[in-house]
């Protein structure tokens, strides 16, 4: 897998009222393999370094590259994941949609059967392949969603608040399994949350963004064994550590 | 399985009402009967013409019209919708002329066009396109605008380029408005081609019959014209849209069955 490279990036707002920056001078560099997550509140400019990263949106001033590429618009070394369960496809089925990257590629229609298969494996949706998404759960269009970004195989995964839209009992099974899943495939993470939980479950390292402008705060290395105890002591610990640097700033 | 018979009885019901209460006013006594004839008597006219092959050759003559022009206007209309909604040139040009020319009722161009282009089945077919164009051109304006930005998004960070988005994604995602506006192209076809036929048809057409049975005072044979019409229009609703809509948008969760 592939580091990526966060280089003084910016990027302006352009809003009936004036001009307004969403991220300013970020700079961040990520390990292959390394789970990040991004936290803070809204408004802090996390989804937008996400939609920079992922090529949706161009900045202002700065660069990223990901396994020294640049980054120009989007690409197939990067998937990406929404919060939306709309995102999926409602024509196709759970296997129409996990495919969909391979057909884009080219790849022969019994290969991308079997990977997509595969994948869907790999999320536990092995039985739902011919079901189409309005007859999923919320968290399994979310699995099936995670399987279609995997499936073309990138070596960077993106996601921007993947199960907010979940209840909480639903998103623990959810993050237990995307554990699993990057323990498996060894992607690297980029993860955009505003729960701290959820951050200190699943990142290598947390980093903590502030609005007006958006710029990266602080950042916490989460040294815990996996699996992780969201029960234990440490784990609370972190928590802690996380809420003190977003509540500052909102206190200020 | 029991649903679907309930809605068929239901629907049965209503048209059965409906029948009721015309044979109701028809024997009242009120009306002449050359002016009001009774269902029976419709209806052995409409046996009469069908077993003599006339009235289905009526139909044919009028179903070939409408299917001309209707298709006419799918292959005018579904590109230009989705041509519009992509470019903002094709639409600044297109909208003001569609805004101007829509309102003009199909049945007020059919003199003109007599003049134009004859009696007989240009006309009628041209009628025809004029009518179900704009319902074509508008619905699916409105699908390809109301494509869910995500979906694209999606298709994009996954590699689709330009031609395989709108294959892909952009045609299946505006599709219930697609459907819909071939729906509403096909009603608005049905009822142009009657009124075309009525002035611009010599000797063929269903619109032909029902204004040549007028000089004899032939009701029956208008009423027995009418069925016709209406159940064409029928089969057409219910079974060729109907199922499309079934076997697409319905199972793909894009559209539901009302509740209840």
């Amino acid at each position: 897998m592939v580091p990526i490279e966060i280089r003084d990036v910016s990027l302006i707002y352009d809003t009936p009222g004036g001009k307004v920056p969403g991220v300013k001078d970020v700079s961040l560099n990520i390990g292959a393999s390394e789970f990040v997550c991004i936290v803070g509140p809204s408004g802090c400019g996390k989804s937008t370094l996400l939609n920079i990263i992922a090529g949706f949106l161009a900045p202002a001033a700065g660069e990223i590259l990901i396994g020294g590429k640049k980054v120009d618009g989007h690409g197939m070394d990067r998937g990406v994941v929404f919060q939306d369960f709309a995102q999926l496809f409602p024509w196709r089925t759970a296997l129409g949609n996990v495919s969909f990257g391979l057909e884009m590629k080219g790849v022969p229609k019994d290969e991308r059967d079997r990977i997509a298969r595969e994948q869907l494996r790999l999320v536990k949706l092995e039985k739902f392949t011919a079901s189409y998404p309005h007859h999923l759960s919320g968290g399994m269009q979310q699995r099936v969603a995670i399987a279609r970004a995997l499936a073309y195989n990138p070596s960077v995964l993106l996601m921007d608040e993947p199960f907010a839209a979940l209840d909480a009992l639903t998103r623990d099974d959810m993050q237990r399994l995307l554990a699993d899943v990057w323990r498996e495939t060894r992607k690297t993470v980029i993860y955009v949350t505003h729960n701290v939980s959820e951050a200190v479950y699943l990142a290598d390292r947390v980093i903590v963004m502030t609005p007006h402008p958006g710029t990266i705060k602080a950042e916490i290395r989460v040294a815990l064994p996996r699996p992780r105890d969201p029960l234990s002591v440490e784990f609370l610990d972190y928590q802690k550590q996380l809420l003190k640097q977003l509540g500052q700033e909102t206190h200020a | 399985m029991i649903d679907s018979q309930r809605s068929k009885i239901r629907g049965m019901l209503s048209l059965l009402v409906a029948a009721a209460l015309y044979e109701l006013v028809a024997r009242s006594g009120y009306f002449a009967p050359a002016l009001l004839p009774t269902l029976p008597t419709v209806a052995r006219t409409l046996l009469a013409t069908i077993t003599n092959g006339s009235m289905i050759e009526h139909a044919a003559f009028t179903l070939y019209r409408v299917m001309f022009g209707f298709a006419l206007a799918v292959v005018v209309g579904l590109p230009l919708g989705i041509l519009m909604a992509r470019f903002a040139r094709i639409e600044h040009f297109f909208l003001p002329l569609i805004s101007a020319l829509m309102p003009i009722p199909s049945f007020a161009l059919v003199p003109l066009f007599m003049l134009w282009f004859g009696i007989g089945n240009l006309t009628t077919i041209l009628i025809v396109f004029y009518a179900a164009t704009f319902p074509m051109v508008f619905n699916t304006w409105s699908g390809v605008r109301s494509v869910n930005p995500l979906w694209l998004r999606a298709a994009g960070a996954m590699g689709a380029d330009e031609h395989r988005l709108f294959w892909k994604v952009i045609i299946p995602g505006a599709s219930p408005f697609i459907i819909t506006g071939m729906r509403q192209a096909f009603l608005r076809a049905w009822i142009a081609v009657v009124g075309a036929e009525m002035i611009a048809a010599s000797d063929w057409g269903l619109g032909w019959v029902i204004f040549d049975a007028k000089e004899f005072l032939n009701t029956d044979v208008m009423l027995a014209s009418l069925v016709v019409i209406g159940m064409i229009g029928f089969v057409f609703e219910r079974f060729v849209f109907g199922s499309l809509e079934r076997m697409t948008v319905m199972r793909w969760g894009m559209m539901r069955a009302a509740k209840g």
